[in-house]
């Protein structure tokens, strides 16, 4: 499969991780000063090829983030089969 | 015969309905249009409505950018007919890429639903030409994300070429760059805001106004506009 890895922009407030870290501290767990949110999109495909994984990069940048307000972190091929097995 | 104006029902619209209504109160015929479709039934116009298409999955109104029918959208507002979107019906305009920058969740982190003042930037606009540049208008604001943001030579091309169609007066609710709530396309016949004018529409059912409670009609003027120009222009 071809996992793609969507953050929101640094610069921008990530009201969702703020939470988070907010709840950390409260636990006791405050060295953890910021959390950020991301998504992973894992896109299964039969066989990953050159062209599939174009296609990927593609679909990350013009459907699976908007650039206004994300960046592309990262498309890369994972093994699925490891994956399934880890759950 | 009265202007024909089609409203798009997404899974997930809400304010399908409320938009027809006020495009019948302003004196037009409203056309419930199917997002499956590649058909806009010979619409003069057409409303993108308020909701939450498709759970707002992926991003606000991102999945509905996508649907069959904002393919004749598009090619039909690139052509001049005139594409008001409401809320949803803005985040599908500005994902769609009609309108530009993004709509990022409020600021202060919760859902927000107040009566808004407005005050009009561009009466320019096929929605907006029955106001004048500076009234303030009030109508119902209800959003989750709604904050708007661009880069700085966006932000700094719609401030120059009078883009904004909309600022909130008073209170920003949102936390958008430069209290943008609505923003126009260079033609002027594309408009997408956050607030909600077809709420405001109909004596008893508006927002207050100093005169008596729920009276607020200020939403009505969109629509007339939108009527007026196209009934002007056939």
């Amino acid at each position: 499969m071809i996992v793609v890895e969507v953050m929101p922009k640094a610069e921008l407030l990530d009201p969702a991780g703020k939470a988070v870290a907010t709840a950390l501290a409260k636990r006791g767990d405050g060295e953890f000063t910021a959390v950020r949110i991301g998504k992973r999109f894992e896109l299964h495909v039969d066989e990953v090829t050159d062209a599939v994984l174009a296609k990927a990069q593609h679909l990350a940048d013009e459907l699976l983030s908007n650039a206004v307000i994300e960046d592309v972190v990262r498309v890369y091929v994972a093994d699925a089969v490891a994956e399934d097995a880890l759950a | 015969m009265s202007a024909r104006i089609g409203v798009v029902t997404f899974p997930g619209s809400l304010d399908d309905r409320d938009a027809q209504r006020a495009i019948r109160l302003a004196g037009a015929e409203p056309v419930a249009l199917w997002h499956g479709d590649h058909d806009l039934q010979g619409a003069d116009a057409v409303v993108l409505p308020g909701g939450f298409s498709y759970g707002d999955y992926l991003r606000c109104g991102a999945i509905a950018a996508q649907a069959p029918i904002m393919h004749e959208i598009v090619e039909a507002a690139n052509a001049g007919m005139p594409v008001l979107g409401i809320c949803n019906g803005f985040q599908i305009l500005v994902e769609a890429h009609l309108l530009p920058g993004g709509l990022i969740r409020n600021s202060q982190g919760s859902f927000v639903c107040r009566d808004q003042t407005l005050r009009v930037e561009n009466a320019t606009t096929a929605w907006t030409h029955g106001f004048s540049a500076g009234d303030e208008i009030t109508v119902p604001l209800k959003n989750g994300e709604g904050g708007f943001i661009a880069d700085a030579e966006t932000l700094a091309r719609l401030e120059g070429e009078g883009l904004v169609a909309f600022r909130y007066v008073g209170v920003n609710p949102n936390g958008s760059l430069n209290d943008i709530a609505g923003l126009t396309n260079e033609r002027g016949n594309v408009v997408g805001l956050m607030p909600h004018p077809e709420h405001a529409t109909e004596p008893g059912f508006g927002p207050d106004t100093p005169s008596a409670m729920r009276s607020g009609v200020d939403g009505l003027t969109f629509f007339r506009s939108v009527i007026e120009r196209t009934l002007a222009a056939a």
